[in-house]
C-alpha cells in the first residue's frame, strides 16, 4: 500500500459520560477547511458504549461519515482498549490523517496509537495546513514556546497529531443534517490490570484561575519565593487571584493548577497583570484572551509587551508594592485614616 | 522493588535562539539540565525505594555528555546508571526515542515500574512515557499527582483539570508524574561523592539489539520541516513612563478607568 492508498480524515469523537469534548467540534471544523487542499472526507469516529445518540451532534458540526464502535467494554475510557479498538479500525480504513484532541484523554491514548501504528505524531499542534509544495504541516511550539517548528510525516499514514483546544472555531451546528455511518464490529477485551477507582471534583475546583477575574501572574523573573506575597496582596486588594508560567511551577514554589499556558490553564480574566514574565509563545497561548492586559518588566524587548495594552518597563519590586499603597489609598481615602 | 526512571537532558529553554540567517538553532552557550519534571519522577522513585525496598536505575538516552544528567540522578540517590547512547540514535522522534527506550528496560529486565516526568521543556510532547508503555505493551497513569504502591497495583490520583481521577494500575506499569507529586530533594555532597562509585553502563543499539530502521531518523516517521521565531502582534502597548510616582499614578488610573478598582 502506498501512501496516497490512505484516503480520510479522522477526527478522534472524543466523548466521556456521553458528551462530546467540545475540541472534536473543532477539530471537524478545522478538517473541513483542509478538504479545500485535499478534497477527503471528513470522519469521525467514536467509540464508546451505548453512543449512538452522539451522531447526530457530529454530522450536526461538519462530520460527512461517522465510524462507530459500540462496545461494553468502551464505556468507560481505558488506554489499551481504546488502543485495540481505534487500531483496529485504523487498520481496516486506512485513513490519511488521525487528529485527537490534546486534552488529557487525546495525549494519554494517541501516543500509543503512534506506536501500533508505527507512524508520526505531532503533539499538540497550534496550527495544521498545507506549505506551497502541498506538504501537510503541523505548528508546534517548541523550547519553552520560544520557537515554532513545522512539523511534516513525510511518508508513514496517517499522518497523527494532537492539537491544542480552542485553537479553531466549530461551525455553526447545522441540525438535521446527515451523513454515513459506519457500524463497527471490534474485538476487545476489558483492561482487568487497570481500574478507575473514582473522579471527583478537587475541593478547589471553581476556585480555578480559568474562572478569575484579575490575575496577578508571576515569572521566572520573580527573584524569590517570598515575593509572591506581594502578588498575593495586590490579587487580594484586587478581588483576583495570583498565578504563573511555568518556571515558578517547575521550581516548586506554585502548584500546577495555578500556571498558565499551554500546558496549563487557558484563562480569560477582565485583567491580568504579568510581573516578571517574558511571554513565550506557550505562556501567551494561555493567557491571550484577557479583556486589558498589562505588564512588567525589566527588559524592554520582553515579548510580553507585544501583546501587552499596557506595559512598564520596571523592577517589578519596586512598582508593586508603590502600587499596593496607591491603590490602598484610593480605595480607601474616604475612610478615616486615623 | 525495580524501579527504572527516564530521564533527559534538555537545553535551559531560557537561553534558546535562532540563528537569523540560517534558521538552526544557536547551541553555543546553552546549558544542558535535566529536565525539571524527571527530578519530581527521581523523587517519586527514591521514595517508593524508602518504603519497600528495591532499587532505582535512572536510564537516560543521550550523547555522552548526558551523563551529566545521570550524575545528578545518581547524587540525588539513584542506584545505578543506564546511557544509551550512539551517532544512530540522533535525530529521533518521539516513536524511535520510545522504541530504543523500551529496548532498554527490556534488556535490563525484570522492572515493575517505569517512572517518566510529565514532559520534557524542549519538545514538550509528553508522548514518550505513554508510548514506551504500549511498546512493553503494559498499562499506564499519565498526569500522577501522587502515587504509592500496594500489593502489586499502582495506585495515583491523576490531574485532570479541576477533577481528580484516582487509578490503579497492576505492575509492571509505566507512571509519568506531574510536577506538584512531590519537591525533589537536592543532591548532597555525599550522595555526589558515593554516586562515582555507583555502576554506571553505557549501550549502544547494538548492545540493546535495535533494528536499525526502527532508531534515530531511519525509525523516525516524523520530521522537523523548518523552525521559526513567533511573529510579533503588533499591540499598540501603552508605555507608563517616567519616575516611578508618575508610572504608579498612570497605573492605578488605568486600574480605575477598566473598573477594577
Amino acid at each position: 500500500m502506498t501512501k496516497e492508498d490512505y484516503k480520510g480524515m479522522w477526527v478522534f469523537a472524543e466523548q466521556e459520560n456521553g458528551v462530546i469534548e467540545g475540541t472534536v467540534f473543532e477539530l471537524l471544523a478545522k478538517a473541513g477547511e483542509l478538504k479545500a487542499h485535499n478534497g477527503e472526507e471528513v470522519i469521525a469516529v467514536l467509540l464508546g458504549s451505548g453512543v449512538e445518540g452522539l451522531i447526530p451532534s457530529l454530522f450536526a458540526h461538519g462530520a460527512e461519515k461517522v465510524v462507530v464502535a459500540d462496545h461494553p467494554a468502551l464505556k468507560e475510557y481505558s488506554a489499551r482498549p481504546y488502543q485495540q479498538a481505534l487500531t483496529q479500525l485504523a487498520k481496516k480504513h486506512s485513513p490519511s490523517m488521525i487528529l485527537y484532541g490534546a486534552t488529557p484523554l487525546g495525549r494519554d491514548l494517541a501516543p500509543r496509537m503512534m506506536v501500533s501504528l508505527e507512524t508520526g505524531l505531532t503533539a499538540d499542534a497550534i496550527d495544521l495546513g498545507y506549505d506551497e509544495d502541498g506538504t501537510f504541516y503541523q505548528t508546534t511550539p517548541a523550547y519553552g514556546g520560544k520557537i515554532l517548528a513545522h512539523i511534516v510525516i513525510n511518508e508513514r499514514r496517517p499522518q497523527m497529531t494532537t492539537v491544542h483546544p480552542k485553537m479553531f472555531s466549530p461551525v455553526a451546528p447545522l441540525e438535521g443534517a446527515v451523513g454515513k455511518v459506519l457500524r463497527e464490529r471490534v474485538d476487545v477485551t476489558a483492561d482487568d490490570c487497570y481500574t478507575v477507582v473514582e473522579t471527583v471534583r478537587k475541593e478547589n475546583a471553581g476556585k480555578s484561575i480559568a474562572t478569575a477575574e484579575v490575575i496577578i501572574a508571576g515569572g521566572r523573573g520573580i527573584k524569590c519565593q517570598d515575593d509572591l506575597a506581594m502578588l498575593e496582596e495586590l490579587a487580594g486588594l484586587l478581588g483576583g487571584q495570583i498565578a504563573s508560567s511555568r518556571p515558578l511551577v517547575d521550581n516548586g514554589w506554585l502548584t500546577h493548577d495555578k500556571q498558565i499556558g499551554q500546558s496549563g490553564a487557558t484563562v480569560k480574566p477582565k485583567l491580568i497583570l504579568n510581573v516578571a514574565i517574558s511571554g513565550s509563545v506557550q505562556y501567551q497561548l494561555g493567557m491571550c484572551g484577557a479583556g486589558c492586559i498589562a505588564s512588567v518588566n525589566q527588559t524592554g524587548e520582553a515579548p510580553i509587551f507585544d501583546i501587552s495594552h499596557f506595559g512598564a518597563v520596571s523592577d517589578y519590586r519596586k512598582l508593586i508594592p508603590a502600587l499596593i499603597a496607591e491603590i490602598k489609598s484610593r480605595k480607601y481615602s474616604t475612610a478615616p485614616q486615623n | 522493588m525495580k524501579i527504572l526512571v527516564y530521564v533527559k537532558q534538555v537545553p535551559d529553554t531560557d537561553d534558546v535562539r535562532l540563528d537569523p540567517k540560517t534558521g538552526n538553532l544557536l547551541r553555543e552557550g546553552v546549558k544542558s539540565i535535566l529536565n525539571p519534571l524527571d527530578a519530581n519522577a527521581i523523587e517519586a522513585a527514591l521514595q517508593l525505594r524508602e518504603k519497600h525496598g528495591g532499587t532505582v536505575a535512572a536510564v537516560c538516552m543521550g550523547p555522552p555528555q548526558a551523563e551529566e544528567a545521570l550524575k545528578k540522578a545518581l547524587g540525588m540517590g539513584c542506584d545505578e546508571a543506564y546511557l544509551l547512547s550512539d551517532r544512530a540514535f540522533g535525530g529521533a522522534d518521539t516513536l524511535a526515542t520510545s522504541y530504543t527506550l523500551a529496548k532498554a528496560a527490556e534488556k535490563i529486565g525484570e522492572y515493575d515500574l517505569l517512572l517518566f516526568g510529565r514532559h520534557a521543556i524542549d519538545g514538550d510532547t509528553a508522548q514518550t512515557g505513554p508510548a514506551v508503555a504500549a511498546q512493553l505493551g503494559i498499562p499506564q497513569i499519565t498526569l500522577a499527582g501522587s502515587i504509592s504502591v500496594e500489593d502489586g497495583w499502582v495506585c495515583c490520583d491523576r490531574m485532570l483539570g479541576d477533577m481528580r481521577q484516582r487509578v490503579r494500575a497492576k505492575l509492571p506499569a509505566a507512571v509519568t508524574v506531574c510536577g506538584d507529586i512531590n519537591k525533589p530533594r537536592y543532591a548532597t555532597p555525599i550522595n555526589i561523592m558515593k554516586a562515582s562509585k555507583k555502576p554506571r553502563s553505557t549501550w549502544n543499539a547494538a548492545d540493546l539489539g535495535c533494528e536499525a530502521s526502527r532508531i534515530g531518523v531511519p525509525g523516525s516517521p516524523s520530521s522537523t520541516k523548518g523552525l521559526f521565531e513567533p511573529e510579533k502582534h503588533n499591540a499598540d502597548t501603552v508605555y507608563f513612563t517616567g519616575e516611578l510616582d508618575a508610572m504608579i499614578k498612570a497605573f492605578a488610573d488605568m486600574l480605575q478607568s477598566e473598573h477594577i478598582i
